[in-house]
């Protein structure tokens, strides 16, 4: 039986961009259904009845919510292919660590960085918590080491933020962290992963419309 | 090579809890060291660099941080014994979901209401809302004797360890889970009757009068 496969999914989203990736990591054929988030499809509630939010992966009618994991999902049934979490288990604890990490760190500091007009303690944290992945980052060309990871699927769909952090908190990322910009680069050369972004001027302009939202200036 | 095991904990954390079961769960020895959170030890300040918190699970002088990724790990590399995943990708990833739903929705309650006054708009705001979401636990609960199933699993192990603070709470919020939610104590009892459970979780009076100092400390009235 052929596999049916949907995505519930935002255009801007990081969470879904990450799905975007495993499951082109895969090469997982799925219908993409963008999802508008102030008037969310009767679908979308009823996949997702408890956060309300996406992205959703539905598989053969059942849902998956929560992005990293969707992620582990994928990766745990389309094992054969492309493995994103390590094998080894300590290496696997270590992974899921990190994108932990980016979750509580990267999404909240990046958010008050673009978001608030008095920023300079949140964009201090967001340079702290960069800092801290480039050291883990080290000389290795991506977080897993040799090969395209668990680590780097979750973090690289917040590079769609970098023009609107600099925007916002007024500093370069290719100053500030010269390593993290070479991977950024060294990542958009594979295909799963720029075909799944989008470019930095819609995160931006997205941003742009969250801000008048709210009120931001 | 005999394994080394070692937990950097505290007595009431609910996530080093979550750990002493797991490891409970799976017969591992290791040997448990108490934390003094307001002086944290080189030691923790080493193996926890990013967080600095406890608990930590140091596997053969390598650490794990975070409690339900330290349970994952306990649960891979002990799978002979007891598995509190199931095997399943798809009940996975629902286990999964409900874990972090408790970290993400239930967990702040836990520090809200213990930091909210007992009179105020803020406590009853903080009890109405605890309590829809621990009823939205309960429907997914539903009639089984675990969320796992019919075996004690990982939304278990995730979940139950708050139960031990759920006496702090009723006293300093002035209502009853049970009155809202029984099938949620029932369950808890039911795990509480579990050996790895029972000698994992502290005594709830306890943890309330520890909950008292801390008020007392924050000049909570």
């Amino acid at each position: 039986m052929a596999d049916e496969l949907v995505l519930l999914d935002f255009s801007v989203s990081p969470f879904g961009m990450r799905a975007r990736i495993a499951l082109a990591e895969k090469g997982i054929k799925y219908e993409q259904k963008l999802e508008n988030l102030q008037d969310k499809s009767p679908l979308l509630l009823q996949m997702n009845p408890i956060h309300k939010k996406i992205p959703v992966l539905i598989h053969n009618g059942k849902p998956i919510c929560e992005s990293l994991v969707i992620v582990q999902y994928i990766d745990e049934v389309w094992k054969e292919t492309s493995p994103l979490l390590p094998s080894d288990l300590y290496l696997r604890a270590q992974a899921r660590f990190w994108a932990d990490f980016i979750d509580k760190k990267v999404l909240e500091f990046g958010w008050k960085t673009c978001m608030t007009k008095e920023n300079e303690a949140a964009k201090k944290e967001l340079m702290e918590t960069w800092k801290l992945l480039e050291g883990e980052l080290g000389e290795k060309p991506y977080f897993a080491g040799e090969k395209f990871g668990y680590v780097d699927l979750s973090l690289i769909p917040f590079s769609t933020w970098f023009y609107s952090y600099e925007t916002f908190g007024n500093f370069s990322m290719e100053s500030e962290f010269p390593k993290i910009t070479d991977w950024v680069k060294r990542c958009l050369e594979k295909e799963s992963v720029s075909k799944s972004l989008v470019d930095q001027q819609d995160v931006y302009q997205f941003f742009g419309l969250m801000r008048k939202k709210f009120g931001v200036e | 090579m005999a394994d080394e095991v070692v937990l950097l904990d505290f007595w009431c954390s609910p996530f080093g809890m979550r750990v002493r079961i797991a490891l409970a769960e799976k017969g591992v020895e290791y040997q448990c060291r108490e934390e003094n959170l307001q002086d944290k030890s080189p030691f923790l300040l080493q193996m926890n660099p990013i967080h600095k918190k406890i608990p930590v699970l140091i596997h053969n002088e390598k650490p794990i941080c975070e409690s339900l990724i330290i349970v994952q790990y306990i649960d891979e590399i002990w799978k002979e014994k007891v598995p509190l995943l199931p095997s399943d990708p798809y009940q996975r990833a629902h286990a999964r979901f409900w874990a972090d739903y408790v970290d993400k929705k239930i967990y702040h309650y836990f520090r809200d209401i213990l930091r909210s006054s007992s009179e105020g708009e803020e406590l009853e705001k903080n009890k109405k809302e605890f309590i829809e979401e621990l009823k939205v636990l309960e429907v997914e609960l539903g009639d089984k004797p675990y969320f796992g199933g019919d075996d004690f699993g990982f939304v278990d192990v995730s979940f139950v360890t708050f139960y031990s603070w759920f006496y702090a709470m009723e006293t300093f919020g002035n209502f009853k889970v049970e009155a809202e939610c029984p099938k949620l104590i029932a369950w808890a009892k039911r795990c509480m009757q579990k050996e790895s459970v029972a000698k994992s979780i502290p005594d709830s009076l306890k943890i309330y009068d520890f909950a008292v100092q801390i008020r007392k400390k924050l000049g909570v009235e």
